[in-house]
């Protein structure tokens, strides 16, 4: 991977023409959820990462808007031991926000602290197969892996991968000191957090002097907040029924763009009648993905036919496999000797792609003789009952992590499927370092799954984004959950 | 009277007792467990178990609860799980909002319905009583968040003399601060206005009939005056019992309306901790608020005993 160059002359000429005009350089930017802390190694929520990731904090690699790995703090590496030891070379003359200087000691804190017995960390898997971390001087660590891992680059580049100082690591989640181009204000809980332009920061400063992220569940409420004029932008906007309306209206520009998010109608392959892969094949027939597209996503969204990203080079279209055949599902629940009918749950999740997608599902599969008893569940409720219970025959959810599709060689995950060819793939997947031979395992573990019915893969989630139409440097994209607010600037 | 606030005294410590025990143990029932809803779907059991013994989950129910009790009983309301802040802080800053909003609605609700109630009861019958009736059916037929919503399209979006929400934060000033709350205070007051002049017009009604209200016509006294002296005093045991009840809804009632001005409310708190299994969070402040209904019903009980001398001399 080759290093990107700064180009300071650009960056001067940016901030003397916005010196000229005196463009604005405060945003107000909506989120539906707030983040329950600010620290992204202590917890899972989405919405920690859409406040600090990139702004606070940065790791040792980080996700570009279109999903590529690219370096952050290293600002090169080499790779040895074919594979299985990493050397970065980490950038010069960068600072804590509290003026403490970063080192590889740093480094070698926080990714211990994330594989500690006692670590809180929710994404603890990325560090499984790292042996050790190795501090060979203060601009240089080493990472040394158990076996060689070709996603170690990928994996450093998550939120929950950032870097931390241990003298402010413990207090992260409600004042958190990073590295990155924006400096924590305040955190006004249940209302907003801002962020301040961070003026030592090492690479290409932040344009914007001030950055508030206010919390705004109700998706009316986000939308009279967007007319009034009160916020400046909804990168995630919660209300798709009236985007077409702020789409024609001159101030604001409404952004599509694509997420990580693909949203699967899950199966319990372990449980009858779901571990019949005839039963399973019968409910991907029976889909209709697009009346739920239009239905419940108001017309936004992808279909797909596997669990994986269509944006991603690796991606295989094999919508065509699980095409909408009602006719088919029913010759195939007879075969399957359930030509009877069948009931089985369906417990939905909150969020409104499963409640509002659920109905429509549970109508198309009502018409191939299989009844679907809705159960709405918080999700509280569906961690316990469905993802850490597996007392459920089907659910509907999002997979909102960035290349996931390793989660089909656990076994134990919730839908429980077992196919010991899919876990040798993925093993070789993990020590396999040349791209080419890694797309060629990746697009072959599509094809097992979509031919297994694992589960049925309706669709993947947009992202509808609404802003200002001054304001520009927005992701379109969510390759990771992130609003990087580095390269935003108002127009004019 | 001293007796009669003994009594109220005891009622009111053995309420919080019993609802102390009620509080926790269904809280306890709910499914669902903080440490998992935090990690999310990727985390391992082993973390899982690393945060239950750090945030104390690992603990049996009783020694959770005597830890609560005892900890309250000295001002601890304990650490939210989440926010990893204490809950005594986070409630005061809701505080802030949801207490001045509450008063602001109960003013608001208050100036418009006695008057409008004392005017209907001394038309009875007439355009007036017709009118005030009229509008009271449609205050309290209005759902309380539409309405809401239309004020925030009009005065927001519209003419833009508010903004869409959000609260301005009390070191902006007393007026920026009002400012913001008067819109989402004029949704609470509306329904509760047009309930509580109902409730004046009928009480009214019933004393206007009494005895003693002939008597105090019959020595000299102006309709309007005896309706102010005497009938007012004697309706208002019914229009103070309301208002107790209307004001402790307010505190923690206001949810929806939180919601749709996105106000950092007590009830949004409440909402957003049951969600996140919040345990902490949510057991607190709902004693919190049992100890305010509480009290509010005791002061209310005080209050009665002001306006109905009978209440202070009773020994029962």
């Amino acid at each position: 991977m080759k290093n990107r160059f700064r180009l300071p002359a650009m960056l001067l000429l940016a901030t003397a023409v916005s010196q000229v005009y005196a463009a604005r350089t405060d945003l107000t930017l909506g989120m539906q959820l707030e983040p329950p802390n600010l620290d992204p190694t202590g917890g899972a929520a989405a919405a920690i990462d859409e406040v600090v990731y990139a702004n606070i904090f940065e790791g040792l690699t980080r996700f570009d808007a279109n999903g590529s790995v690219i370096p952050a703090l290293a600002s090169s590496w080499a790779i040895e031991n074919d594979g299985a030891r990493y050397v970065f070379t980490l950038h010069s003359g960068v600072t804590f926000h509290d003026g403490a200087e970063f080192t590889a000691d740093d480094v070698k804190f926080s990714i211990e602290r994330a594989m500690a017995e006692d670590s809180t960390n929710a994404q603890k898997q990325l560090f499984a197969n790292i042996d050790s971390v190795e501090v060979i001087d203060p601009l240089t660590v080493a990472i040394n892996l158990q076996q060689a891992d070709g996603n170690l680059l990928f994996n450093l580049a998550w939120g929950d991968a950032i870097i931390l100082d241990p003298a402010t690591a413990d207090e992260a989640a409600t004042s958190p000191v990073g590295t990155g181009p924006f400096v924590f204000g305040k955190w006004v809980q249940g209302d907003r957090v801002e962020i301040l332009r961070y003026q030592d920061y090492w690479g290409e400063p932040a344009q914007l002097d001030k950055a508030t992220f206010k919390f705004i569940s109700e998706p009316t409420a986000a939308y009279s907040a967007i007319l009034a004029g009160d916020l400046d932008a909804f990168p995630n906007y919660p209300a798709p029924e009236n985007l077409s309306q702020l789409d024609d209206d001159p101030r604001y520009s409404v952004v599509l763009g694509s997420t990580e998010g693909e949203t699967i109608l899950a199966m319990n392959n372990a449980a009858a009648p779901f571990d019949d892969i005839r039963v399973r094949e019968a409910v991907a027939h029976a889909i209709n993905r697009e009346e739920i597209i239009d239905g419940a996503m108001y017309g936004y969204g992808t279909p797909i036919g596997t669990h994986f990203a269509p944006h991603n080079p690796a991606y295989v279209d094999l919508t065509g496999q699980s095409d909408f055949d009602p006719e088919k599902s029913k010759a195939l629940l007879k075969e399957a000797g359930l030509e009877e009918g069948l009931t089985v749950s369906l417990k939905l999740p909150p969020p409104v792609y499963a409640r509002r997608g659920g109905e429509i599902i549970a109508a198309q599969l009502r018409d191939v003789g299989i009844t679907a008893e809705i159960e709405n569940l918080e999700w509280a409720q569906w961690l316990e009952q469905v993802f850490k219970g597996k007392d459920f025959n089907l659910t509907i959810v999002s997979h909102t992590e960035p290349m996931d599709i390793g989660i089909y060689a656990n076994p134990e995950y919730y839908f429980q499927y077992d196919n010991s060819e899919l876990q040798a793939l993925m093993t070789t997947l993990g020590s396999e370092t040349d791209p080419d031979r890694r797309l060629a395992l990746l697009q072959e573990a599509q094809q097992i799954i979509a031919d297994d019915y694992v589960n049925a893969y309706l669709f993947q989630l947009a992202r509808t984004g609404v802003a200002n139409s001054k304001l520009k440097g927005l992701w379109p994209n969510s390759p990771t959950q992130a609003n990087d607010l580095t390269a935003v600037y108002w127009e004019d | 009277m001293l007796h009669y606030l003994f009594r109220r005294l005891g009622s009111l410590l053995a309420t919080l007792l019993v609802a102390s025990l009620v509080v926790f143990l269904v809280i306890e029932v709910v499914p669902g467990d903080p440490a998992s809803y935090m990690l999310g779907m990727n985390a391992q059991a082993d973390t899982v178990a690393a945060l239950r013994s750090e945030l104390g989950l690992d603990q049996s129910g009783p020694a959770r609860y005597l830890q609560w009790i005892s900890g309250m009983l000295q001002g601890d309301f304990g650490q939210s799980y989440t926010y990893r802040t204490p809950v005594a802080d986070m409630v005061a800053d809701r505080l802030w909002i949801s207490l001045p909003l509450a008063l602001y609605a109960l003013f608001l609700s208050t100036v418009l319905a006695f008057p409008a109630g004392i005017w209907a009861a001394s038309h009875r019958g007439g355009v007036a009583d017709t009118t005030v009736m009229g509008f009271t059916q449609l205050g309290i037929a209005i759902p309380n968040f539409w309405f809401a919503l239309l004020l925030v399209m009009f005065f927001a979006v519209n003419l833009g003399w508010f903004s869409a929400g959000g609260f301005a934060g009390w070191e902006s000033g007393l007026f920026a601060g009002l400012k913001s709350l008067t819109l989402p205070a004029i949704s609470l007051a509306l329904p509760q206005a047009a309930i509580l002049t109902r409730v004046m017009r009928s009480s009214l009604l019933d004393v206007l009939g009494e005895d003693f209200m002939r008597t105090a016509r019959a020595k000299g006294l102006s309709e309007r005056q005896a309706l102010l002296r005497h009938a007012l005093r004697n309706a208002m045991i019914p229009v103070l019992t309301i208002m107790g009840l209307q004001f402790s809804f307010l505190i923690a009632g206001a949810i929806i309306i939180e919601n749709v001005f996105f106000l950092p409310g007590l009830g949004r708190l409440i909402f957003q901790s049951i969600a996140q299994r919040d345990l902490i969070v949510v057991e607190s402040v709902v004693m919190l608020l049992v100890f305010a209904v509480v009290m509010v019903t005791f002061v209310i009980d005080l209050a009665y005993a002001w306006v109905d001398p009978r209440l202070r001399q009773q020994r029962r």
